[in-house]
């Protein structure tokens, strides 16, 4: 008997997804009741996913689908950052004029794409939630159709994307043809010696999977796409599919493959030491914000990638402690994008910024700790992010991965530091409008006092990774 | 002990930050903002003496403890003094009020900002003084690195923008080895709390990785030559108050490191990097002393001495004898006396002046002679002479090195009298001579308050240099205690490698 309470969420998201389309085709000028039921309908999913959470481990539909620790809490993850997207972008999104029915749906497909991919066991679903994802995300960039950015980001996404999801589905098939299933646990017994077959299977998806979270050498859309985006899309790329990206790496590396942890780990040092220094050095030149925010989003998934190096529980839950702290600090930095308005425009570039400080008092202070802890100094939460990783990375002996990451930080510490002497140190522009609605300022609020008093109760977040436990 | 008493120093600034922070800004409000300010660090000051007086030092125990879970299972909150880190920490508090006074006119514009900051730092100097875990001794360390950059960013002069990256680059840079170190200590024996680590002691085959690890962060901070070149620049730039608390605090969270940390846990290595130590205090002393003769600007001749006594302190330090530590640990008392009270005196007449080029003074000595005064005194002080605290810390280091190597102890011993040529050549230049610049009798003798901020610190330079058995009895248990159990360790690992 299936029961289909594991998958209740899933099966919500599905009908609000459908219920929706059919308001907003029937009711004209619907799309701010879209917006707000989309919203209401993400807090009921943080509820009905909050109620699995007791769950130690079960499967469905023959083994292809898991519900454990590692899954409930990406989707509490992946829940609450849709949240505050919705909460901060509304009145970009009216502002910019692309406040349409289609929007809310979009982010929601691709929020159900992603569940089903955090809840994968198995290569065809896992797929199949990508590409759910994937199509909604390609939409989404090029959401703003009359600017021409915004479908030159849409097209490059979806070429891009399309090659490595077909690398990635090379992958599938080479994997499925040496170990004869699909199913992560088949696979995972099936392997008794190293085959080189799974091997390239291995390489093809992890090449997929790098692409989907932009690491070196697979980063190029980034940047452009970042730009290119309406702001509001930036956020949910800089955000949502980085944790469906990790808890695939997480299950894909650690279930049927871990025994050949040999053959991957090298790849996975490469991509984090290559991702960690390009994302640091090629940051310092950018003059537009987004832009700036891409590679410093590489340079950071370089970390959360380096945790995953190590092959022991500890370097998986530093990673998702690097990753929860890295969605507070972008989600508090898009915030205060967001806040750079005059007269129904919005601002991106650095240079915007200078001299916020005089008129800004509060939120220039929001800046200057957000990007002290993204340039992880102590005693903020970018510090303890950085520091769990080094911690399962040393505990391994990878000294020179470690020793790389930190001088990298230094190099970073350039730019964000860069950031804080236009705001502080230059001379004052323009002041801002001030008058920003109650999501957006409450969602700043709670992000940037999260960064500034993490270190007081840091266990609050680390006793509930603890409990993920996947080796 | 049920009241906290560490906790609370180093948190009261926080809390007097945060009032001041939130509190409402407007042009009449600013002069108040800075009276709170300097209400809690006197506050903070009391409750320091207060320590000091309730301390004891007949024992070398860490006292005060306080140990409260922090990160579970892995690192604990853990605070302590002992007789070394106890005067670091009244050295703090004293230096801060003093600083808030002297804040005035020069920093017009987001006075409360600053104050927030100055308070900020004080925080995490303390911290850093009195943390008996490493990483929670890295947080503070590291910290203050937030508060540094945004005082010399926002209120410096021209070139601050430089200057700020600079400071903060290099030290960030210095310490992220060390931060590896630290985790790697964890591995290596399981904890990170300081008197655990002095029990059971760290495997002698990963001590010298780990000892240039921390030292690598401690000569940036000291400065150290060949690293100290960010130190000029950022004192140039700071405005007097960032200066003051650049040169008469954070410079001593390295010296202060190396006693506790290097000798403390890597004694074996501590003994196989002398001779690198020795020979880069000497070019310190040495080399910057003859840097600081040809400066032409007041700070940078000042910041250079700094330098130079610093390379002092490291020579002390080293010599792993009673005298040089103790010595050491004089020296950076002085030296914080002395260097702030410099900067300040430097800051009295460029903020009548507003420039720091020597020529452009002369003849100072007929218009402001009370100025002339004590600047004398702490000229003197800053050479070493007898009856200044300047001298008992430098005799002392002297002494310790004498016992140690000869040779070593006569060149440093000729950094003292480069040290009265430079000083005095500075003092002749400004004070003496005839008074050329028409500018310059438009100015006045010092204010109430000026006289109020550097009377307090010539009082404690000659008094302590009559009397310096109060700071000697206080350091002397817990320095014995360190020498002994550095020798024990050096001795047993030698004896291990003999059979």
């Amino acid at each position: 008997m299936i029961d289909l309470n594991l998958v209740l969420p899933e099966i919500f998201i599905s009908l609000a997804l459908m219920f929706l389309l059919i308001v907003g085709v029937f009711k004209k000028n619907s799309s701010s009741l879209i917006y707000n039921l989309t919203t209401l309908s993400l807090f009921v999913l943080l509820a009905l996913v909050l109620n699995l959470s007791h769950i130690e481990e079960a499967f469905i539909f023959n083994q292809s689908y898991k519900i454990d620790h590692l899954s409930n809490f990406m989707k509490i993850l992946t829940l609450i950052s849709a949240i505050f997207v919705m909460l901060t972008s509304s009145k970009y999104l009216k502002l910019t004029k692309i406040f349409k029915i289609e929007y809310p749906v979009l982010i929601l497909s691709s929020i159900l794409g992603m569940m089903v991919m955090i809840s994968s066991n198995d290569l065809i679903v896992f797929y199949m939630g990508l590409e759910l994802q994937s199509l909604a995300l390609y939409v989404l960039a090029s959401f703003n159709r009359d600017n021409l950015l915004s479908t030159e980001s849409g097209l490059k996404y979806f070429v891009l994307s399309a090659l490595s999801s077909g690398l990635l589905l090379y992958g599938c098939s080479l994997i499925y043809g040496f170990s004869g299933s699909t199913n992560f646990n088949e696979i995972a017994i099936s392997i008794s010696n190293v085959q080189y077959g799974l091997t390239f299977g291995i390489v093809f998806i992890l090449v997929g999977l790098a692409f989907k979270i932009s690491a070196v050498p697979f980063h190029m859309w980034a940047p452009d796409v970042y730009q290119g985006s309406p702001t509001s899309v930036t956020l949910f790329f800089a955000i949502l599919p980085k944790i469906a990206a990790l808890t695939v790496f997480i299950r894909f590396l650690y279930v049927p493959f871990i025994s050949m942890i040999d053959q991957w780990q090298m790849i996975i040092i490469f991509l984090s030491i290559a991702s960690m220094i390009f994302g640091a050095i090629a940051a310092i030149g950018q003059k537009n914000l987004k832009r700036l925010v891409a590679y410093s989003s590489i340079s950071h998934m370089g970390y959360a990638l380096a945790g995953l190096t190590t092959g022991t529980n500890e370097g998986i839950q530093s990673s998702i402690i690097y990753l929860s702290i890295y969605l507070v600090m972008n989600l508090a930095l898009f915030s205060c994008i967001f806040m750079m308005r005059r007269n129904e425009n919005y601002f991106e570039n650095i240079d915007d910024l200078s001299g916020l400080s005089k008129n800004h008092p509060v939120l220039s202070f929001s800046m200057l700790i957000i990007l002290f802890s993204l340039a992880g100094i102590p005693p903020l939460a970018g510090f303890f992010a950085k520091f769990y990783i080094f911690k399962a990375v040393i505990e391994q002996s990878m000294y020179f991965l470690a020793i790389v990451g930190l001088l990298s930080t230094v190099i970073a510490a350039f730019y964000y530091l860069r950031i804080i002497k236009i705001i502080y140190f230059d001379s004052e522009k323009e002041k801002y409008d001030k008058d920003h609605p109650i999501g957006l300022k409450l969602s700043l609020l709670l992000s940037t006092t999260f960064i500034l008093i993490y270190f007081i109760y840091p266990n609050a977040i680390n006793d509930l990774v603890s409990k993920i436990n996947i080796i | 002990m049920n009241i906290p008493i560490l906790s609370s120093l180093i948190l009261l600034p926080t809390v007097g930050a945060f009032f001041i922070f939130f509190a409402k800004s407007n042009k009449k409000k600013y002069q108040s903002s800075k009276y709170v300010a300097l209400f809690i660090s006197l506050a903070n000051f009391l409750l320091s003496l207060y320590l000091w007086f309730i301390f004891d030092n007949t024992v070398s125990e860490f006292q005060f403890v306080e140990n409260r879970k922090w990160i579970a299972g892995f690192v604990n909150y853990k605070v302590g003094v002992d007789g070394i880190s106890i005067l670091f920490i009244i050295l703090t508090t004293f230096i801060t009020p003093l600083c808030i006074i002297s804040v005035n006119s020069t920093i017009e514009n987001r006075l409360k900002d600053f104050l927030v900051a100055i308070l900020l730092m004080e925080t995490l100097m303390i911290g850093v003084f009195c943390s008996l875990d490493l990483l929670v001794f890295y947080l503070f360390f590291e910290g203050g690195l937030i508060p540094m950059f945004l005082i010399i960013g926002i209120w410096g002069g021209e070139r601050r923008v430089y200057s700020a990256f600079k400071f903060f680059l290099y030290t960030l840079l210095g310490s992220v080895l060390m931060l590896i170190a630290i985790i790697s200590i964890y591995w290596i024996t399981g904890t990170t709390d300081v008197e655990k680590l002095y029990e059971i002691g760290i495997d002698v085959k990963y001590q010298n990785l780990l000892w240039l690890a921390f030292f690598t962060s401690f000569a940036v901070k000291t400065p150290m030559w060949p690293v100290h070149t960010w130190l000029p620049d950022a004192h140039v730039e700071a405005p007097t108050a960032g200066s003051v608390l650049l040169a008469a605090i954070l410079l001593k969270m390295a010296g202060y490191g190396f006693i506790r940390f290097s000798l403390g846990l890597f004694p074996v290595a501590s003994e196989y990097f002398i001779p690198l130590i020795y020979l880069l205090s000497l070019v310190a002393i040495i080399y910057t002393s003859l840097v600081a003769l040809m400066q032409d600007d007041m700070k940078k001749l000042i910041a250079y001495s700094s330098v130079a006594h610093m390379g002092f302190v490291t020579l002390g330090i080293f010599t792993m004898t009673q005298q040089g530590i103790e010595g050491s640990i004089f020296q950076m008392v002085s030296h914080g006396l002395l260097s702030a009270a410099l900067f300040l005196s430097v800051g009295v007449i460029y903020d009548r002046m507003h420039t720091r080029l020597i020529s452009q003074y002369g003849g100072i000595v007929s218009i402001m002679p009370k100025y002339a005064i004590v600047f004398m005194i702490f000229t003197l002080g800053a050479i070493g002479l007898p009856g200044t605290t300047g001298f008992i810390g430098e005799f002392l280091i002297l002494m310790g090195t004498f016992k140690k190597n000869f040779l070593v102890a006569t060149i440093a011993s000729l950094g003292v009298i480069l040290a009265a040529a430079y000083m005095l050549w500075l003092y002749k230049r400004v004070i003496f001579g005839k008074l050329t610049n028409d500018n310059l009798k438009k100015m006045v003798d010092l204010k109430k308050s000026e006289i109020l901020i550097l009377w307090s610190l010539a009082v404690p330079t000659i008094l302590f240099g009559f009397y310096p058995e109060p700071l000697i009895n206080t350091i002397e248990v817990s320095v014995s205690n360190l020498i002994e159990m550095y020798n024990l360790n050096v001795e047993n690992y030698l004896v291990k490698n003999s059979q």
